[in-house]
């Protein structure tokens, strides 16, 4: 999958909670740790709805205009 | 000359105010100080400024702040039962430093009271009302023209020293209607808040430049984007748990009014220079004082009078002073004894203090005062 | 002191949103894990950014209370005031300079308890205002107290046996007090809720979007509706469209929430018939002389 958007995770910022991964249209997110993160062998479509609901600002779709390529899940 | 008009204290209060620049007023009606209600209300739109009848005391005060806040100069008026309501939101112009002056057109109390009878039952209120330690100024006129020359100055000194500042009046002085004669127009002196006006500007909102009384303070929309909290706060504007830093704020909040004392206080004193008995009064009780002086001078006692018109911060230094020189000083106050206090703390030991009070919504008599002044 | 410019990260680390609209410097926020109202925050955020709203002229106004805090994290001119008094506030503001657009986020018990007699007056008055309510139920700050909106028969650290007191509809008394826009929006239904919000500053008058948080720490747990995830479920079950539930009987409403434009109703705004009298009092004197 070739696009410039990615999928960024902030685990400085992320408390947690679960709304992410609960409301995720593909079941692409799951906690672990406490902590948000990309789930293996699921499909994220960079819908975006994740970042609506964080409460905490910690997940959000990132554009650049480099191409992401595989690097398009970030995490910190 | 100026023109000479017969003017009530309530109406003085309200021409002074727009003198002053006051340009919003946010009140809500309560005897006797309803008539700076309603001549603001008149007058403020004919002046392009707006008025506007609030749902009760405390909006009154919040809606002043918050126009203080954009940078309209701005005033509220009330009586007993409102200025306990404003107590909290007093305490916020204090903290966050918001230029703002509120009237109390005294009555006597507490609670409801005698809502048309006069008094200075709120001294002390004015000093302590809002919670935790602040500095204070409060000013109380005696005449109709002091009303309209200490509500410009109480105006002054809450934009000069970004605080906000009572005008404590009584209902003696707010009803009073006498001659007076207005400034000629441009002679009046007006001070006005130092300001920031660029928008994106990096200095922090409470930090001052050298020299300064106060840090600048940006209007609303007009000025630097900041934040404002009753919270203990930094010089960013946003709050601290520091004790070091909540120090050094509340220590800058006492000291923008203790050092410049000089700059605030006012007192007047009348044939204090050969007088062994001094009248300690202010407001409405000078009236009586006054006459008290004279009959007693022609009786040939030594009595002079000793009026601060600002009585917060409390003239101590004044005070310790001409109290060296005399024997007695007695005060009469309408109260049950508020600023007696402060005399007992701050007159010398060898000085006798004696008291003339009213606490019944009657008014203290020249003849009550004299009676103290003939007991030797 | 932290001077905002200075320390903002060099890699942001942010969406554009936070970065463009708050102050990252003071996040992460203090609220709990799953607490609603960083969604309802970013909610005002982004409509205010639909609306290419001015920075510089956007006022934030807040009360006290865990919403309140709201003001700090926002990059605007902003203002923590005292409880419940952040609409007399923004009135001040309001009408000492109506080109501004003055938004209130505030708490159900600081709107609807110690504010009510403001929240009341400023739909009757019909200054135009935006208040965004943090409805979470419960006061929060405090530690779980049962407040004006909790339901009947709900547990709070001062309910211990059920709250006997019959709650607000803070939509509904904002409409029956003559707001001239009244909403409901929550924290699950967001793209609604930014839409509500976005037409409530568009509107010209008074104001307000009830909308629903979820307290998961305190409301959440004393009433055992699970985790933040529960409650938003329960939010996306059980709040009916407007239009839906306009055609729905009470029984069948019973236990909803009706989420939309409840009322919205053209009249004249407070600061404009004000100014509008100026205007007439400069141009009779005029006439006069």
């Amino acid at each position: 999958m070739v696009s410039n958007k990615r999928l960024v995770i902030n685990t400085a910022w992320c408390k947690g909670c679960g709304i992410c991964a609960a409301f995720c249209p593909k079941g692409a997110l799951e906690i672990v740790d406490e902590k948000s993160r990309r789930k293996e062998g699921t499909d994220c479509i960079l819908c975006g709805m994740c970042e609506l609901r964080c409460p905490d600002y910690a997940i959000y779709i990132e554009e650049s205009e480099e191409e992401a390529g595989d690097q398009w899940v970030r995490s910190y | 000359m100026g023109k000479v008009v017969l003017m009530q204290g309530n109406e003085a209060c309200v021409e002074g105010a727009l003198a002053a620049g006051m340009r919003l007023y946010a009140g809500y009606p309560i005897t006797p100080s309803t008539e700076i209600a309603e001549l603001s209300a008149l007058r403020l739109p004919q002046v392009g400024g707006k008025f506007i009848q609030m749902e009760d005391e405390i909006a009154s005060i919040a809606c002043a702040i918050g126009a203080s806040v954009a940078g309209v100069k701005s005033m509220t008026a009330t009586s007993g039962p409102g200025f306990s309501l404003k107590q909290e939101n007093l305490g916020y112009a204090v903290l966050a430093e918001i230029p703002l002056v509120v009237v109390d057109v005294q009555r006597m109390g507490p609670s409801t009271g005698m809502p048309t009878s006069p008094s200075q039952g709120d001294m002390m209120m004015a000093r302590w009302g809002t919670h935790g330690d602040h500095p204070v100024i409060a000013i109380c006129p005696s005449s109709v023209k002091e009303v309209y020359d200490l509500t410009v100055r109480a105006f002054n000194l809450s934009e000069k020293y970004r605080t906000p500042v009572l005008l404590m009046m009584d209902e003696i002085i707010g009803h009073l209607r006498e001659g007076m004669e207005l400034p000629e127009p441009g002679s009046l002196k007006i001070v006005d808040r130092p300001t920031v006006n660029h928008p994106d500007s990096k200095r922090l909102p409470y930090r001052m430049k050298p020299g300064q009384l106060v840090p600048a303070m940006a209007p609303f929309g007009k000025g630097q984007r900041y934040n404002i909290t009753g919270l203990i706060h930094d010089e960013s504007g946003f709050p601290t748990n520091s004790t070091d830093e909540a120090e050094a704020m509340m220590s800058r909040l006492m000291h923008k009014i203790s050092d410049n004392y000089d700059d605030i206080k006012d007192v007047v004193t009348e044939n204090l220079e050969d007088a062994d008995i001094a009248i300690f009064c202010y407001g409405g009780t000078y009236r009586a004082a006054k006459t008290a002086m004279e009959v007693a001078r022609e009786k040939g006692y030594k009595v002079g009078i000793f009026r601060p018109r600002t009585v917060w911060p409390f003239p101590e230094e004044e005070l310790r002073e001409a109290s060296k020189k005399l024997k007695r000083i007695i005060v009469a106050e309408h109260n049950y004894g508020q600023m007696l206090l402060e005399v007992q703390r701050v007159a010398g030991r060898d000085c006798e203090i004696g008291f003339v009070g009213k606490w019944n919504g009657g008014v203290n008599k020249p003849i009550r005062i004299l009676e103290r002044i003939e007991e030797g | 002191m932290v001077n905002t410019a200075d320390v903002r990260p060099k890699t942001k680390q942010m969406s554009n949103l936070v970065y463009k609209y708050m102050r990252p410097e003071h996040l992460p926020h203090i609220w709990c894990p799953g607490c609603g109202n960083g969604i309802i925050m970013r909610d005002v955020a982004q409509a205010i950014e639909n609306l290419g709203l001015s920075r510089n002229n956007t006022i934030i106004v807040s009360g006290i209370g865990c919403s309140s805090r709201a003001a700090g994290y926002l990059d605007f001119n902003t203002i923590h005031t005292t409880h419940g008094r952040a609409i007399a506030f923004a009135t001040g503001i309001k009408l000492a300079n109506p080109t501004l657009e003055v938004i209130v986020i505030a708490g159900d018990g600081d709107i609807s308890a110690i504010g009510g007699n403001h929240l009341i007056h400023a739909a009757r008055r019909n200054i135009g205002i935006t208040v965004v309510v943090m409805n979470n139920n419960i006061y929060g700050m405090t530690g779980g107290q049962y407040s004006p909106t909790t339901p009947k028969g709900a547990f709070g650290t001062t309910a211990p046996y059920g709250n006997i007191d019959r709650s607000f509809d803070i939509a509904g008394l904002a409409y029956g007090a003559g707001a001239s826009f009244a909403a409901r929006g929550s924290a699950y239904h967001v793209q609604q809720t930014i839409n509500i919000i976005q037409e409530g500053i568009r509107h010209k008058g008074f104001s307000l979007i009830d909308v629903a948080s979820v307290c998961p720490t305190y409301y959440g747990r004393k009433n055992k509706k699970g985790s933040a995830v529960d409650m938003l479920t329960w939010q996306k079950e059980n709040m009916i469209p407007v239009e839906k539930a306009e055609k729905m009987t009470r029984q069948e409403l019973k236990g909803k929430l009706v989420l939309g434009i409840i009322n919205q109703t053209q009249y004249k705004e407070f600061t404009f018939a004000y100014e509008e009298m100026i205007r007439r009092l400069f141009e009779e004197r005029e006439k006069d002389e």
